[in-house]
């Protein structure tokens, strides 16, 4: 078998041990590349453990920016002996193998179509130091200097990552650089270096950041103005209310006082928090919760009480396979119905969809915003995948410009002057009625907020007419938010096409290569990125204008294309679903080789052959 | 209750408070709870109370569950903004709310299907969370508006109106306020105004988690021989520790006193809580013998009620949190945005 020969395009895993500190060292290569003006695609494969099990680390390095995961692996860097079997299975034929070759191992061990390149990281460590901590430790970045020296990577670049990552503590910054050249010379005088994978400067990164969705959401919300935060832990959510308090702590400190201008409270569940947040809304602060499907579920009577009363209040929820626990560590996108149709009574919700970490942060700083000029709760859908893996994206931007778009708020002055005030009162037919916060006038504005129960005056009220004009307010209001949340996005094929194929989140870049190999193959299909519900009339133009049309998610149950035929009166039979939903991230090659499939089945046939995705 | 619409008229010699507000100010709309209800006795107290206290109305945010008690606050304050929320649920909604604006009085209003059944969660975190409220749970024993079930606090072996024995241990309110560090707890009787309104308005001044537990007999259905929380066996069993005067601040006092037979306590504030003794022994600044004797007294069959326990150092969430003196709903972009220099800083840190 020859072995792979690659420059900047291939996929290295690292099997690890939960808690033996190689987190840190994969960081610092993957970074490392990135210094080489090199693309890459990271992401932590972790079980529901904390210490002890296994866990592994992905990095794809796409100089042509492909930050979907590709699936197969072309090096494996196996740590693990617990999962060895497996890891060694997983290589891509023609693969290679590093691995900790201090004790000596049966053939049968290996396999003969792979390079097995041994560095006795052990041997060396216990020859190195005396402390058995750092005898651990220092074997992660150890292999790290032998991969610089086998994927001829410059060592400079690994150097400056790590004396980013000492900075001001010399000892730790001299040992970690020394440890790295340790395995650097190893691999360089005793294996055949370097191998045909290779990584090349290049300058394919530009200004890019490399950033957690969870912490990029975390940061729109303080630069939205959020200023009540609750949450409960839950994984992959709990990251993001950490990364507000880490960010609250650094930027919404008053240099002056020391006080804080926020106010953050760990709830003892999910009922709370959400409780905490209508609250903090219903009261005019913005404010925020994280959660996952389990939250959601556990939200669901208080965001109907929320929609009902009209309360502005955003719920990030970072998507996750469920229930119960082990799945939750694995990505999927299946809580699109359990939000857009959350709670009792005839209710939906606005969702926005972000793609990657810059549009966590764009959508969770937007959704605030919405949340006060519809006053109802705003969800944002991210998953496990963008929230708990760093991601290459474009850099952060905010308009200084911009203020807080607060809604529609009636003030002590109108009111004085004698503006009619009714809460519930559609004045100018976009359906979303003034609102008045508490202490806003000694006579005048005040009112007893309720669900369904009341009249346009906020009286209560238990008559048809009543709740009728109310419900059908609320449906003139989530009109009106179609034309205010995010617009989707198309791209076009190469030449007219009568199929097209409907995308959304998380799928985004493998979408992005599916969509190039497709081209290369001569299957041409129109694309389009939902950015939001409700859907704007163009997603509606866009099925129409095509005869049939894929819908890609990453559930069981195509809960987005559900939504799609409920709320566009779309004939079902025109949207065909492609379904990736094992917990692992979807991948363009599992999307091109559904839909060429399909296409066959219409008569559409590859006309050249492309290069396998 | 009644069908007749209040007259909106006053009488022009109606007293006025500081504000110049008169007691009718304070009122909300009429009641639709039954005639009798020992919860409309508890909304002319807290009407009293706030009258009393010159509280301006609409700096009043008053918040409620679901139940015959979570109807309430239409009935008093009508100039302030009120929610009524999910049932059990207020004490979450009221902590964000207090997070939202420190400047606000919090009065969260409940009764004991709504916080000791459904709601003891957030009843419990609320309290040792320490929000700067009054939470008043209008205690009856039982379910009104489903007419008739026990709820948590319904003693073990008293008799529904239908004949059921509850089997149930019962939950003592006041207890769980005193073990989760609540900083003013006290139990009163809906039928003895002399004791309930001075006990509200002290509520109102502490800062801290206020609670008050009021026994609130339930003329539909739980005010039968064989009942608890009946009017009759509440006033049978009604052991008054203390009787309280409360006196804000600004205020002299000039009332007499027997020597020996009362005990000032001075809040954060400044106001003093004057306890007039009824029982020598009983020292309501010892949460540990305050819950001792309580133990005691159930065993014996009575109800403890006056002013249990009260920590005038108390400090409140917003302390612990460290927020701004600014209410929080107040700040703007130019606060709480940290602006594209610093996001560029971030973006650095970044690559």
């Amino acid at each position: 078998m020859k072995p792979i020969a690659a420059v900047n395009d291939f996929v290295v895993k690292f099997a690890n041990v939960n808690g033996s500190g190689s987190a840190s060292a994969n960081e610092t290569f993957a970074k490392s590349i990135l210094r080489h003006g090199v693309p890459i695609s990271p992401r932590n494969i972790f079980p529901s453990n904390i210490q002890g099990l296994p866990t592994w680390f992905e990095v794809r390095v796409t100089e042509e920016g492909y930050l979907g995961r590709r699936g197969g692996i072309d090096m494996m860097v196996a740590m693990n002996p617990q999962t060895w079997d497996a890891d060694v299975k997983e290589l891509e034929p023609g693969g290679y193998l590093v691995y900790d070759s201090s004790k000596p191992m049966p053939k049968s061990k290996f396999r003969d179509d792979i390079t097995v390149l041994g560095v006795p990281l052990t041997e060396i460590c216990n020859a190195t130091y005396t402390d058995s901590r750092q005898r651990q430790l220092f074997k992660n970045i150890m292999y790290v200097g032998a991969l610089a020296a086998l994927l001829d990577m410059d060592t400079e670049m690994i150097a400056g990552v790590i004396g980013d990552q000492y900075r001001g503590k010399e000892k730790l910054l001299k040992s970690n650089i020394h440890a790295l050249q340790l395995g650097y010379d190893y691999a360089k005088n005793n294996l055949k270096c370097p191998i045909g994978l290779r990584v090349q400067k290049a300058d394919k990164v530009g200004n890019k950041i490399l950033v957690e969705g969870n912490a990029a959401a975390a940061l729109g919300c303080v630069y939205g103005g959020a200023s009540v935060c609750a949450w409960y832990p839950i994984t992959p959510s709990s990251s993001l209310a950490e990364a507000f308090i880490k960010y609250c702590e650094k930027l919404r400190v008053d240099p002056v006082t020391g006080k804080n201008k926020f106010a953050i409270v760990q709830a003892e569940d999910e009922l709370a928090s959400i409780g905490i947040v209508v609250g903090a809304g219903w009261n005019g602060a913005r404010s925020f919760t994280t959660t996952s499907g389990p939250g959601i579920s556990l939200m669901q009577e208080f965001l109907g009480l929320a929609y009902f009363a009209e309360i502005p209040c955003t719920i990030i929820d970072v998507q996750r396979g469920g229930p119960s626990t082990g799945m939750p560590t694995r990505t999927q996108q299946s809580d699109v119905l359990s939000c857009a149709y959350a709670s009792h009574g005839d209710t939906k919700h606005v969702l926005l969809f972000p793609e990657d970490p810059r549009e966590c942060f764009e959508f969770s700083a937007a959704a605030l915003d919405l949340a006060d000029r519809l006053q109802t709760p705003i969800f944002v859908l991210t998953d496990l995948d963008i929230g708990m893996n760093q991601r290459l994206c474009e850099p952060f931007a905010w308009d200084d410009s911009h203020s807080y778009d607060r809604g529609k708020i009636m003030t002590a002055e109108e009111l004085e002057a004698g503006k009619d005030f009714g809460r519930y009162l559609d004045v100018d037919g976009d359906g979303i009625p003034y609102r008045t916060l508490p202490a806003t006038h000694p006579t005048k504005g005040g009112y007893f907020t309720r669900g369904t129960t009341r009249n346009a005056y906020a009286q209560y009220s238990e008559a048809g007419p009543d709740y009728m004009y109310n419900v059908q307010r609320l449906l003139r209001k989530f009109e009106t938010a179609k034309e205010l949340v995010p617009k989707p996005v198309v791209r076009k094929a190469g030449k007219a096409t009568r199929f097209g194929i409907i995308y959304y989140g998380s799928t985004s870049p493998a979408m992005t290569e599916c969509l190039d190999r497709l081209e290369e193959q001569g299957l041409h299909v129109d694309a389009l990125r939902i950015k939001a519900f409700p859907f704007h009339e163009s997603i509606i133009d866009f099925i129409s204008e095509h005869d049939h049309v894929f819908v890609v998610e990453q559930n069981r149950d195509a809960q987005l294309r559900c939504l799609l035929v409920n709320e566009g009166a779309i004939d079902p039979a025109k949207l065909m679903p492609v379904l990736h939903y094992d917990g692992t991230p979807i991948t363009a090659r599992f999307i091109v080789a559904e839909i060429s499939q399909r296409l066959s089945a219409f008569n559409v046939k590859p006309i050249k052959k492309g290069k396998a995705a | 209750m009644t069908y007749l619409a209040k007259p909106k008229l006053h009488h022009p010699t109606l007293p006025t408070n500081r504000l110049g507000y008169t007691r009718r100010d304070y009122e909300g709309r009429v009641s639709t709870l039954c005639a009798g209800c020992g919860h409309d006795s508890i909304s002319a107290a807290i009407i009293q109370a706030c009258w009393e206290l010159a509280i301006e109305p609409h700096k009043v945010a008053k918040l409620s569950g679901i139940g015959c008690s979570s109807k309430t606050p239409d009935y008093f304050l009508g100039s302030s903004h009120g929610f009524n929320t999910v049932h059990g649920r207020m004490p979450s909604v009221l902590t964000g709310a207090n997070l939202a604006n420190r400047d606000l009085l919090y009065l969260g209003v409940s009764g004991d299907g709504d916080s000791a059944s459904i709601g003891f969660g957030q009843f419990a975190h609320s309290i040792r969370r320490g929000v700067n409220m009054v939470y008043i749970v209008e205690n009856n024993g039982v379910y009104g508006l489903t007419k008739g079930q026990f709820s948590a606090t319904a003693d073990k072996g008293s008799k529904s109106k239908r004949g059921v024995v509850n089997t149930d241990e019962s939950i003592d309110m006041v207890m769980v306020a005193l073990q989760l560090g609540a900083t003013f707890v006290a139990r009163s009787f809906s039928g003895d105004k002399e004791q309930l309104i001075p006990l509200v308005k002290a509520a109102i001044e502490h800062k801290g988690s206020a609670f008050i537990d009021v026994i609130s007999p339930c003329v539909a259905f739980n005010n039968h021989t064989g009942s608890t929380r009946s009017y009759d066996y509440v006033r049978e069993h009604n052991e008054a520790v203390n009787r309280i005067d409360f006196f804000p601040g600004r205020e002299a006092i000039t009332t007499d006193y027997e020597p020996g037979s009362v005990k000032d306590v001075v809040q954060h504030d400044g106001s003093v809580l004057r306890l007039r003794k009824l029982h020598a022994e009983y020292d309501p600044s010892d949460r540990l013998k305050a819950m001792n004797y309580l133990l005691q007294q159930e065993a014996a069959g009575e109800i403890v009620t006056g002013l249990l326990y009260v920590n005038p150092e108390s400090e409140d969430l917003h302390a612990h949190l460290n927020t701004a003196d600014v209410a929080l709903n107040r700040l703007g972009a130019k606060e709480l945005c940290p602006g594209s220099a610093a996001l560029e800083k971030i973006n650095a840190s970044l690559r």
